[in-house]
């Protein structure tokens, strides 16, 4: 359930950035308060640990199909919240950077689903209150396996959301949901019945481990409402600024505010909109929804879009010769650039 | 993931400890140019292709000027191809109104949007993986560090790099010994792998007290001292500036079709 760079739209990427921002600098000045030193280098050999694990699969019986470890909630459930979520940012970096498993931009929607929801929403929400002070086998199990779905339901319904509002896919909301919400309904229930059984492994093994980590409050409880609020507001913020990139493009948050609300954009961005979308008509090759009105009857002048350029075989030849004569450059230039530097 | 994925890992690595005009570039400067670079591919219409040929320059530069094997990154990319078509493969099923003829054949909007997910992608993994290629994990981290990411996550990126080998490694081991015992059974079953799996995290636990305590034993005192040794030149600054105005003017202006349309002007 990474998502990739080329899903996404830089207002979507944006916001989810800034929000994962202000996770992460809140999780780290929690962190830091605790003044735990041992937590330092548990939490940087858990994260590889996350890593290991991943690499052992197990067949699922009559399926044909193999699961492995997803971690978030195992991380809870050992660190506590705030260091498991940045447990888990720092393995979906190294992800995004060396295995090309989600994109940069897309890294702030990456990590928001898969960390935040389990960290900060099953874990303190679910997990704790059913397994509570004294863990039994049967409270780690049910708690671990709703505690996994739910997580999982929310970034699966958190992918479909920052998909459909940044509108590159076509893929309708409705049928995203019904794609998405099953098949990570199975992944929950595989992953929850591991973390309980992982989580149960070590408890009869060790059992201190577990106690340590039931007990262990020094960081505090979660004050829900004041991580929602600063989200909000991060959201706000940089969802307001980027509006002014999106005007430009209206394909993106547009689009789905097209579609749910039926209005194109608030009636202030009118102006910004109009002159932005000037430019870049005149500089798009296949603007994205003026095809329609390239028949001559669309080419009325009051319309806010100016009529297209007529899209002819003519211009198309010149746009394929030209992006081939464009790659060929780059290529050349490329290979001058390294002949000079080899000098 | 396979064992094939972390030995790459390592290869990143010693290509990065290369030496070229790129690998030299502060790498700040590379951090903000690649931001950039995805930023403002990522900020065409869905319906965008011939715009985003020309930002294909800035892989295939840093590749032949950073001298790194283009046949790796391709190895990467057609690894992780079957992701994009996925998601992209949505587009043309849904999006089947006709807006451009080739001669008598109509291409329909979703096959457009497709191919333009598929260049988004290409471009946005290969630009990421040339980064990490020229600069390295720890410089990356340092760039990090020095645009106040808050430390706790640095120190954090740089431990899990740090012992993402040794556990992998470890794992392989268990995964080979137990593979070596099970005669013909070939898959793993649910209650070895709770096993093996139980044990490793034991491991790493006793791992992470062992590291706590040799780090106690040379001074740590709960603060993690980062050398730091960047310094930004004027180089490093015309890197970034000749790049983001490259990326500027290639987004609003189409180059692409002003050559084709010059090139068809010469030969009719």
């Amino acid at each position: 359930m990474h998502m990739a760079d080329a899903l996404i739209s830089p207002a979507v990427g944006g916001t989810m950035w800034a929000a994962t921002a202000g996770l992460i600098a809140y999780s780290s000045k929690k962190v830091k308060e605790a003044m735990d030193d041992r937590k330092v280098p548990l939490m940087g050999v858990l994260g590889a640990f996350i890593f290991a694990a991943q690499m052992i699969n197990f067949s699922i019986p009559a399926t044909g199909s193999s699961g492995h470890l997803g971690g978030g909630m195992i991380l809870a459930i050992l660190l506590g919240p705030w260091s498991a979520f940045l447990v888990m940012a720092s393995v979906l970096t190294v992800q995004a950077l060396f295995f090309a498993d989600g994109g940069l931009l897309a890294l702030g929607c990456n990590i928001f689903n898969l960390g935040f929801f389990s960290c900060f929403v099953a874990y303190p929400l679910i997990y704790k209150k059913i397994v509570g002070d004294n863990p039994t086998q049967g409270k780690i199990l049910t708690g671990s396996i709703i505690a996994a779905i739910a997580g999982l339901q929310l970034g699966a319904f958190g992918v479909v959301l920052e998909t459909v509002f940044s509108g590159i896919s076509d893929l309708p909301f409705r049928t995203f949901v019904f794609l998405m919400q099953p098949i990570h309904l199975a992944i929950g229930v595989v992953e929850g019945l591991v973390t309980a059984a992982v989580v149960t492994f070590v408890w009869k093994a060790r059992p201190e481990i577990i106690d340590a980590a039931i007990f262990s409050k020094p960081i505090g409880q979660i004050d829900i409402k004041k991580v929602l609020a600063g989200l909000l507001i991060a959201a706000a913020i940089s969802g307001g600024t980027l509006s002014w990139f999106a005007s430009a493009n209206p394909d993106g948050l547009e689009w789905a505010m097209f579609r749910t609300s039926g209005k194109e954009e608030l009636e202030s961005h009118e102006k910004v909109h109009a002159s932005l979308a000037g430019v870049q008509e005149k500089t798009a090759i296949l603007p994205d929804y003026g095809f329609k009105k390239t028949e001559p009857e669309a080419g009325s002048g009051e319309d806010l879009k100016p009529s297209w350029p007529a899209v002819d075989a003519g211009t198309s030849a010149a746009g394929l010769a030209g992006g081939a004569m464009t790659l060929l450059m780059a290529v050349l230039i490329g290979w001058a650039l390294r002949k000079r530097s080899a000098k | 993931m396979t064992s094939q994925g972390f030995s790459d890992v390592g290869y990143i690595d010693t290509i990065a400890a290369g030496d070229s005009p790129l690998h030299r570039i502060d790498p700040r400067a590379k951090l903000i140019t690649t931001a950039a670079f995805i930023a403002t591919v990522v900020s065409f219409n869905k319906y965008a292709v011939l715009g985003l040929v020309p930002f294909f320059s800035f892989p295939i530069i840093l590749i032949l000027l950073g001298r790194i094997p283009a046949g790796y990154i391709l190895r990467k990319l057609l690894l992780i191809l079957p992701f994009a078509i996925l998601v992209g493969i949505f587009n043309p099923i849904f999006d089947r109104a006709i807006i451009y003829h080739i001669g008598p054949v109509g291409i329909s909007g979703g096959w457009i949007s497709f191919i333009s997910i598929l260049l988004r992608f290409v471009l946005t993994v290969t630009s990421a993986l040339a980064l990490v290629a020229l600069t390295g994990f720890n410089s990356v981290c340092l760039a990090l560090e020095r645009f106040k990411v808050p430390s706790p996550f640095i120190v954090q990126l740089m431990f899990l790099y740090r012992y993402m080998f040794v556990l992998t490694e470890e794992s392989e081991r268990m995964v080979r010994a137990r593979a070596v015992r099970s005669f013909s059974g070939r898959t793993m079953h649910f209650k070895t792998f709770v096993s093996l799996i139980g044990h490793l995290l034991l491991r790493t636990l006793d791992r992470a007290e062992r590291v706590y305590r040799a780090m106690c034993c040379r001074g740590f005192n709960g603060d993690i001292r980062i050398l730091r040794s960047l310094r930004i030149s004027l180089k490093d600054i015309v890197f970034v500036i000749i790049w983001v105005v490259l990326f500027i003017s290639f987004r609003f202006w189409d180059a692409p079709l002003k050559l084709g349309e010059l090139v068809m002007g010469i030969f009719p």
